[in-house]
């Protein structure tokens, strides 16, 4: 239950930093993926504010061995620079300059009822499951190929 | 309706070091890490594991622009894009690449980035190029 509460408390906290910092604005984020345009720097600093703030608040987390409310901490643990890491962030990409939208200023934008940004979240939760649907198809397929190889041996 | 993207670097201080703050706190309290499109798919039971604290997360992230009215922060209306079409197609395509990619500009671009992962910063690098490129073209690609 502390769990919940914090993660709660974690999301309020997440949300009203976008939004002081104007990150929830699409026209702000687009504003500042303009470079060669009008451009408006502001997200730099916060991107730096965050990276700041998060980096010193990860390095002290790393010295203990597990988190105060919960059994064991999540560090992500893959490393690899490979072609799926490069095709999303190049496809998210696209989608995040086309929109000015990320997926968490996305959801943070909801109770505005915007009927475009509803479709855009909705358009959003469907990408994922493709996402999810594909994998599970390429996935199905190395086992069935893997199986195939292996086959002459058996007979 | 003007739109403000009016330069201010106090206001965007504060609010960056609050989204960090976040991260921070829910590593330190939960041993979570702060990846907003990761959160989303696990509520969704598209990864696995607790979907609780994921859906308590996304609730206060959903919330909070009602509770910062209070210090005088209120959600405009988001200008989307005009074309019904793009706006379908940018969002299939930040929710396919976010999770093919393993995360998005929280996940990679603040946390993963705050633990001086090469991954994260990899990826950070690749969605921000394209981005700017995309603006690039759809701004200014016409003016030649």
């Amino acid at each position: 239950m502390m769990v919940i509460i914090a993660s709660f408390a974690c999301g309020l906290i997440f949300g009203w930093g976008l939004l002081i910092s104007g990150m929830v604005q699409p026209a702000k984020v687009l504003a500042f993926l303009d470079i060669f345009g009008n451009w408006d720097p502001s997200l730099a600093f916060t991107m730096a504010a965050a990276l700041a703030v998060s980096s010193i608040g990860f390095a002290l987390t790393r010295r203990r061995e597990k988190p105060l409310l919960a059994p064991q901490s999540f560090w992500p643990s893959a490393s690899s620079i490979d072609a799926p890491l490069v095709t999303g962030a190049m496809l998210f990409g696209i989608g995040w300059g086309l929109s000015g939208l990320c997926p968490g200023p996305a959801l943070e934008n909801l109770t505005t009822l915007s009927p475009r940004l509803l479709v855009f979240v909705a358009a959003m939760i469907v990408g994922m499951f493709l996402q999810d649907q594909w994998q599970r198809r390429r996935a199905a397929q190395i086992q069935r190929e893997a199986d195939t190889a292996l086959a002459p041996a058996d007979g | 309706m003007r739109i403000m993207t009016a330069f201010d670097p106090v206001t965007a201080t504060v609010g960056g070091a609050l989204i960090g703050l976040s991260a921070a706190l829910l590593m330190l309290l939960t041993g979570r890490i702060a990846g907003i499109s990761g959160i989303l798919a696990g509520c969704l039971s598209l990864v696995g594991g607790d979907w609780k604290w994921r859906a308590a997360f996304i609730l206060g992230l959903v919330i909070a622009p009602l509770t910062g009215g209070l210090a005088g922060y209120s959600l405009a209306e988001p200008q989307m894009p005009k074309s019904w079409a793009v706006v379908v197609i940018a969002g299939l395509l930040v929710g396919f690449g976010t999770r093919l990619g393993g995360g998005c500009t929280s996940g990679h671009g603040i946390c993963g980035m705050s633990r001086f992962s090469p991954r994260s910063l990899t990826a950070t690098v690749i969605f921000f190029i394209t981005a700017i490129v995309v603006v690039l073209i759809t701004r200014h690609g016409l003016e030649g």
